[in-house]
């Protein structure tokens, strides 16, 4: 037995002393590509609408409210799932919100919102973080779809041009800054800007 | 036998526009109490921003624009998003009037009255329904100006 694990540590020590450079690197390229594959197409099972109501705490508090709303049914058909709006898209942002989520993994560990009323208790606060996250990426996850230069100003309400053609055009607000809450119900809003 | 032809041409006649003329059980569904109605299509709201005239002065403002998913619960209350007295300067819309702050001992409060934090039960939306059944409301207006016309014929007499 041991004799056999030196042999083992012998080859993982010096792997070219006993296979051809070809071998090698023919070997590593495809260990690479199933690796990577593998890391990529496990990270993708997690962007997905099932993949979130998995949990009851999403399938039952914030998934329920989705239905009601114009991102979940509409007369087109477009919808937006969780992760359109909750994932950036790019990858390296993609990466640093799934590293972020490690902390979600915590929450549903030790059971931080397992009940509505815990829910409750705690939705200001997550909501403040997605308020904060949509605002510092200036509301990049509705621009994915909603873009600005494809609006039409004549097709809108006047309320909206208004809103839209100064504050939004200037960059001066952000989508998130007044859209709170179109997908999802709202916290006690008492001290939030513009509430 | 030609005047038997002719009175039965004519009951028949008076039979079928009874029948025609006669209204269904529901005027409103146009439809017999036991017949299945497929449901009229979801009308459209008026969303035109557009102030229109009140038929009494003390009737509440109508909602010229949409409101789909405000929400007006214990936690938020979408409108006051803008029509609240600190907000209409951002947003130019009407502010909620003096009587929205006042209890109901008439005192002014800081903020809106708890009674009147539910602004659907007195504001509505509009849609562009047909009305269902025939609207012959008339304004006063026209029934003080009727009558002023008719007394002015009255005293010419």
């Amino acid at each position: 037995m041991i004799k056999w694990l030196k042999f083992v540590w012998q080859i993982f020590k010096r792997p070219s002393v006993h296979f051809s450079l070809g071998f090698l690197t023919l070997g590593g390229f495809i260990a690479g590509i199933i690796f990577w594959g593998g890391f990529n197409t496990a990270l993708e099972l997690t962007n997905r609408e099932e993949f979130c109501i998995g949990c009851h705490e999403m399938e039952a508090n914030v998934y329920q409210e989705l239905q009601s709303t114009i991102h979940y049914s509409n007369r087109s058909g477009v919808r937006a799932t969780c992760p359109d709006c909750h994932v950036p898209h790019e990858w390296t942002d993609k990466i640093a919100r799934k590293m972020a989520a490690s902390k979600e993994v915590w929450g549903k560990v030790f059971g931080t919102i397992n009940t509505r009323e815990k829910f409750l208790d705690k939705r200001r606060e997550l909501a403040e973080h997605e308020w904060a996250r949509l605002k510092a990426n200036d509301s990049l996850e509705c621009r994915n779809c909603h873009n600005f230069n494809s609006m039409d100003f004549t097709m809108q309400s006047q309320r909206a041009v208004a809103m839209h053609s100064s504050a939004l055009a200037n960059g001066e607000k952000t989508c998130i800054d007044c859209h709170k809450g179109i997908a999802h119900q709202l916290p006690d809003m008492s001290g939030v800007e513009g509430w | 036998m030609k005047l038997f032809t002719q009175m039965l041409s004519l009951i028949s006649l008076c039979f079928v526009v009874s029948f025609a003329g006669a209204e269904p059980i529901n005027p409103i569904l146009q439809a017999e109490i036991d017949q299945p109605v497929s449901a009229p299509p979801i009308a459209k709201p008026i969303n035109n921003d557009l102030k229109q005239a009140r038929n009494y002065p003390m009737q509440p403002p109508l909602i010229p624009h949409n409101i789909r998913g405000y929400e007006i619960n214990l936690n938020v209350n979408k409108c006051m998003a803008c029509h609240s007295r600190t907000r209409t300067e951002d947003s130019q819309a009407p502010m909620i009037s003096v009587t929205h702050f006042m209890d109901r001992d008439s005192n002014f409060l800081a903020e809106i009255s708890p009674r009147r934090y539910f602004c659907n039960q007195c504001h509505v939306p509009q849609t562009d329904a047909k009305d269902v059944v025939e609207n012959n409301f008339v304004d006063m207006e026209h029934i003080m100006q009727s009558d002023q016309q008719n007394n002015q014929g009255a005293n010419h007499d």
